[in-house]
């Protein structure tokens, strides 16, 4: 594989950069992989890079029915934390804030990481109280967290609005200072470009139609281009998790719904950081083009759609407006939609099935861009092992039934309600 | 905008209603053992289908009643409502 570098970069230059070589590959199927790993999202790319680069599993197969990068990978707003209460959703999150930092290197491509920090604004003395205890957390956790108060908030972002008369004032804030940001195509591009060198299989436009089950075993995936045998299956199809689910006579504890997004025009650089709305769900960062990235609630109801509703999108923004009143000024330039396994306890699962040799990783709700590294690592241990490591051991399939759930907002089974 | 044929008050925007999930789960009967598996599927367990979906909406801003919604989650095109206690044929 070539190694990018500047180098190569004013190498190329000499011949009008037409000598690259390809990122990836376009193979055929072959008959039979030890692992098959359907969905080339970013978290079934980064699955098939660890299995290769940890556990020397390098004849895998990533079965893809659209184009890889062109699902959720592509449709998030980017935002990298680990500011969780629960030791689970912590601890697993700060191992990936890990792999996040050694990134670019690590992939030999920029994913233009940019640890900005993130800070959830709070509108109560309640609230505060919340995200003290929060923060107290996850300083236990070894996460950075740092209380703001309204002044200190103040200073940070100072467009927002602090005038007396407001609906929802801003008391303080939690921050946490080594979040933030990161290219997202760049990550599905990085991990697909690397996983392909060290001979993964990127097998785009095939759909998976059905699975190869006899004795409690997985044997294989039937596909629109044919039969493939496999010793190990992996799923990373979030958003489609329920459809392959069925195909598998498995009901999971998950519904799919539909978000959205949007960005403004590009403007000039006015906020450093990422910032959330505490009385409602928004969220905004400003991309290295200028642009405002916004996003918020669910549109609420189970959808596959992957295109929203303007009464959603209304809702969120006036509660960015609120936060933020400059925001109104802004045009809209994009808005568009992604569809989410939401789980039933906002967590997601990583773990083995009753199937053996069949493997599940889906339910990752607002959060599964920050969560690639650490779902690909965590993924592929779980299968190449066939054993859950002790970072997911917390989000296993079967915490439904014993009651362990890992319900990080207290939201409960009504997963629409924000 | 989705607009939904209340069996009550007529034609009205989504903005009118809240949503109430999938109205095919129902709870096991009160009076019998109820077996782990049975009430996984009754809390947690969604079928979650790509296609026609019967679900629940509260027209929350109206009438106030529970109503069942036929919809496709793929197109979000709405086919017929019923009310609550009406059997879907």
């Amino acid at each position: 594989m070539q190694k990018y570098s500047i180098f190569n970069l004013v190498k190329n230059a000499f011949s009008n950069h037409e000598n690259w070589d390809l990122a990836w590959k376009d193979p055929t199927p072959k008959e039979e992989y030890d692992v098959v790993i359907i969905g080339g999202g970013g978290h079934g790319l980064a699955t098939a890079y660890y299995l290769a680069k940890e556990h020397n599993v390098t004849n895998v197969a990533i079965i893809e029915k659209g184009w890889i990068g062109g699902g959720n990978v592509g449709r998030n707003t980017t935002i990298i934390r680990s500011n969780y209460m629960h030791d689970e959703n912590g601890l697993f999150s700060e191992f990936g804030m890990d792999l996040w930092r050694k990134m670019s290197q690590d992939l030999n491509y920029n994913v233009m990481f940019s640890p900005r920090g993130i800070i959830n604004l709070a509108h109560s003395d309640a609230q505060m109280n919340a995200y003290a205890r929060r923060g107290n957390s996850m300083r236990l956790n070894g996460i950075d967290a740092v209380l703001l108060n309204r002044e200190q908030v103040k200073e940070i972002i100072p467009m927002a609005d602090f005038s007396e008369n407001v609906r929802f004032p801003i008391f303080g804030g939690l921050m946490q200072p080594s979040a933030g940001t990161a290219r997202h195509d760049a990550v599905a591009w990085g991990y697909a470009r690397q996983a392909d060198s060290m001979g993964v299989d990127i097998i785009q436009n095939c759909e998976v139609i059905g699975f190869d089950v006899s004795a409690g075993k997985i044997n294989g995936i039937r596909t629109s281009r044919g039969n493939i045998k496999a010793k190990k299956v992996g799923l990373c199809v979030a958003g489609s998790t329920n459809i392959l689910a069925e195909k598998l006579n498995m009901t999971l504890p998950i519904e799919t719904h539909l978000l959205q997004a949007c960005v403004s025009e590009p403007v000039k650089p006015v906020l450093d950081n990422v910032v959330t709305f505490g009385a409602g769900h928004f969220y905004v960062s400003q991309s290295d083009k200028g642009e405002m990235v916004m996003g918020g609630d669910l549109d609420g109801y189970n959808s596959y759609a992957q295109r929203g509703n303007l009464p959603t999108l209304q809702h969120v923004l006036s509660e960015g407006i609120a936060m933020m009143p400059f925001l109104s000024k802004l045009k809209m330039l994009r808005t568009w939609g992604g569809i989410m396994d939401m789980s039933m306890d906002g967590s997601p699962i990583i773990d083995k099935t009753h199937i053996d040799g069949l493997y599940l990783n889906c339910g990752w709700c607002y959060g599964g861009f920050k969560a690639t590294p650490a779902s690909g690592w965590t993924f592929a241990h779980t299968i190449a092992q066939d054993r859950v490591h002790e970072l997911n051991a917390g989000y296993s399939l079967n915490r439904f039934n014993t009651g362990h759930l890992i319900d990080e907002k207290g939201l409960g089974t009504k997963t629409w309600i924000s | 905008m989705l607009y939904i044929n209340c069996p009550h008050c007529g034609m009205r925007s989504q903005n009118e209603f809240s949503y109430g999930g999938d109205a095919s789960v129902i709870r096991p009967e009160l009076n019998k053992e109820v077996s782990d598996q049975e009430w996984d599927n009754f809390v947690y367990n969604r079928k979650s289908l790509r296609g026609k979906h019967l679900e629940l909406w509260q027209h929350i801003s109206g009438c106030r009643q529970w109503i069942k919604v036929e919809r496709d989650t793929a197109t979000h095109e709405i086919f017929r409502t019923f009310k609550s206690d009406e059997e879907v044929a």
